[in-house]
């Protein structure tokens, strides 16, 4: 156990998700969904493709609306109302498995974009929060280029930088090395690791194992819709419980 | 010796080989030719199968444009100079240049006003199209329609300043309600800008326009290329922004707004322009109030803009179709509300894709502004199938008049074209 796991979790409420039901028209996707998270917790999900990953996460700030059950954000609860929605998007930042920068604008410009336009933060102040996090992630030098013009990890960690320049208080990833060549899954896995290290509340959907090992303190493990389990990494990965995580885990260390 | 054969693969080089020209047979002009020209035996057939095409037009039209007459004062006369040599008769541009350019019933003692509205649409134009230029120079652009209007159509100067504080006025409800309700503040705008209107209609006085400092001429009396030049350019920009709305329209999430354009985009499309014109010239008067005479220019300009918007929605719904879905999540997880995705993520992009289609359909409305000549108005096809091909001086210059057309609506084209590869290559930001 390295010493990042130990690290202080609060007992101040991040996110609650009570008895939350999602349908794809008539298909179930996500079935009763009980999930706290605390502030300061990084927790990692996995499972099989298709097994509603993605859309639970998607569902914390709002980019998939759920039919049933409530998901409160910060003590805000999530409804309909377009300003709650908001203001949940605007404190909770995401990372995409293909990244999603916008092409048209700088990598600079790609991160003062939301805090000049959603927090009406000067443009200056933004610029001087942008270079700090791109310092951060490790590419300041790539500012005044295009997203085009970047390797996949380092897209990935501009995408980072530019979620944490609306200082939010909880992140979510969606695979985000998934689409990265080996060689390049480290940088970003570091930056995350770095990001754990300072305490950010951290929902991360990843097949790297060993990054949930080092980080996580809780892996949540989920199957047609359902979570099947969740433990500490320890306890999950060396006496998994259940008999689906059993095959998963022989599937995905076995080879 | 021996390691040679032991290790065939072992190699060194001996010394640096220093560079050398080409071989002559492989550079210049004998190998341009060669490469492009005469690379095999049909390319060398069709070569000059193509060069003897080539001659046989230079042949007939050299010295039909060399020879040209350029001063006689009719199609006789013409006849008389050339006394049988094959030559244009181009006197018919010369004496007719002003009835071509501004129409027959301009008066010619107000040419300048025209003239000084085109050179000022250069100016307001330069912001929009090239936008390096400093942002303030928009505000001469927001400025520029009431002051073409003014300077074109003269009159009153009170005119164009209530529309312009009508417009004025809608903006500051818009930024003050909208911000609450978008719907509040648009309809408010709309309101408000209603209510100036009609108060200032009234202050106005009656006949305000017949001392004015600028002699009034009314629309019938506009014509000639600036007649088509004037319905092209306010129709280009107004069918623009309309064009978007009606995309994004389509695809919104709201069933009333979506099937309104649907419904107006198939509609409009499915209609011929030449139809839409004829409903301008005779039926509109039917949907306005009974008392209201509105202009036949505004009229056309009604119709031309809706028919070329519904094209223009349909090419930026494709360049909204184009965008992966990712851009709107990365929008929307960052907290951006949607006129604000839609204006800094979805429409650049979006924009950017559509160009070569939307200046297709420039192009294309740019082109059919000509049809307004069937409705009896004196564009400059009007002028030259009206007035000019039926007098008798000049009945029979086909070749010259309506050459001349085109090489006028080719220049304009033409540079649209130019314009729109320079825009995409200077927009072009990810393909790197
Ligand atoms: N927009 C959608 N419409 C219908 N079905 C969907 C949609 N998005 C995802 N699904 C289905 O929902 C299930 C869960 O998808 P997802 O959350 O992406 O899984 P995961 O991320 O775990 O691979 C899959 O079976 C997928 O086919
Ligand atoms: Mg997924």
């Amino acid at each position: 156990m390295t010493g990042t796991s130990q690290m202080q979790v609060s007992d101040e409420v991040a996110i609650t998700i009570d008895g939350m039901n999602k349908w794809y028209g008539s298909f179930h996707v996500l079935r009763d969904i009980n999930l706290t998270v605390y502030q300061g917790e990084r927790i990692v999900i996995c499972g099989p493709s298709g097994s509603g990953k993605s859309t639970l996460i998607r569902c914390i700030n709002a980019l998939e609306e759920h039919q049933q059950g409530t998901i409160t954000v910060d003590g805000t609860l999530l409804s309909s109302d377009l300003k709650n929605v908001d203001k949940i998007r605007s404190e909770v930042g995401m990372c995409f498995q293909h990244f999603n920068l916008f092409p048209h604008l700088t990598i600079l410009e790609n991160c003062t974009l939301a805090p000049i336009w959603v927090r009406k933060t000067p443009k200056k102040e933004a610029e001087e929060r942008a270079m700090h996090f791109l310092e951060k992630v490790k590419i300041p030098d790539q500012a005044n280029k295009y997203p085009g013009q970047l390797s996949g990890g380092q897209q990935q960690r501009v995408a980072i930088a530019r979620s944490l320049c609306m200082m939010p208080r909880i992140m979510l990833f969606d695979e985000p090395t998934s689409a990265l060549d080996p060689e390049m899954i480290k940088e970003v896995l570091d930056t995350m690791i770095e990001l754990a290290e300072e305490g950010m509340t951290m929902l991360c959907v990843t097949h790297e194992m060993g990054f949930a090992r080092q980080v996580a303190n809780r892996v949540i493990f989920m199957d047609a819709g359902q979570i099947v389990e969740q433990n500490e990494p320890e306890a999950f990965f060396n006496n998994p419980q259940s008999e689906r995580t059993q095959l998963f885990l022989s599937q995905i260390l076995g080879h | 010796m021996s390691d040679k054969t032991t290790n065939p693969i072992a190699f060194v080089a001996k010394g640096t080989i220093p560079p050398a020209p080409p071989p002559a047979s492989q550079a210049g002009v004998v190998k341009w030719v060669r490469d492009n020209l005469f690379s095999s035996v049909p390319n060398g057939v069709l070569t000059l199968v193509a060069l003897a095409v080539i001659y046989l037009l230079l042949q007939k039209t050299v010295p039909w444009l060399v020879n040209g007459v350029w001063t006689t004062s009719s199609l006789n006369e013409c006849r008389e100079v050339l006394d049988g040599r094959v030559g244009a008769c181009f006197s018919v541009l010369t004496e007719r240049w002003h009835q071509l350019l501004y129409g027959f019933k301009y008066p010619a003692d107000q040419y300048w006003r025209p003239n000084l509205a085109l050179v000022l649409l250069l100016v307001a134009a330069a912001p929009v199209l090239f936008f390096d230029l400093p942002r303030k120079l928009l505000i001469f652009t927001g400025l520029y329609p009431f002051i073409a209007f003014w300077l074109i159509w003269g009159g009153t100067i009170m005119a164009p300043i209530v529309a312009l504080v009508g417009f004025v006025a809608a903006g500051a409800v818009f930024q003050i309600y909208g911000r609450g309700s978008f719907a509040l503040g648009f309809f408010g705008g709309i309101a408000t800008a209603l209510i100036v209107w009609t108060l200032g209609g009234m202050l106005i006085p009656e006949g305000a326009s017949d001392n004015a400092m600028l002699q009034a001429v009314p629309s019938r009396d506009l014509g000639g290329f600036m007649l088509n030049l004037m319905l092209g350019v306010t129709c280009v920009s107004l069918s623009l922004p309309l064009g978007i709305a009606l995309a994004l329209g389509r695809q919104s999430d709201m069933p009333l707004i979506k099937w309104i354009c649907v419904v107006f985009i198939e509609f409009v499309r499915g209609v011929p322009l030449i139809t839409l014109l004829f409903v301008a010239s005779v039926m509109l008067a039917y949907f306005f109030p009974p008392d209201a005479t509105v202009d036949l220019f505004l009229r056309v300009v009604i119709m031309i803009t809706l028919f070329s918007a519904a094209y223009i929605a349909e090419v930026i719904r494709g360049g909204l179709a184009a965008l992966p879905k990712g851009q709107y999540e990365a929008a929307d997880s960052l907290g951006l509300d949607y006129p604000q995705a839609m204006r800094l993520i979805i429409l650049p992009q979006a924009l950017k894709i559509s160009i070569p289609g939307i200046v297709n359909v420039a192009v294309g409305l740019f082109k059919d502004t000509t049809l307004v000549s069937v409705i009896s108005m004196f564009d400059l096809v009007g002028m030259i199938r009206g007035p000019i091909l039926a007098s008798t001086e000049w009945n029979g210059v086909y070749w010259e008049l309506l050459g001349f057309a085109a090489f006028l609506f080719f220049i304009v084209c033409y540079g649209i074209s130019q314009y729109s590869q320079w825009l995409e290559r200077r927009l072009a930001t990810d393909h790197r």
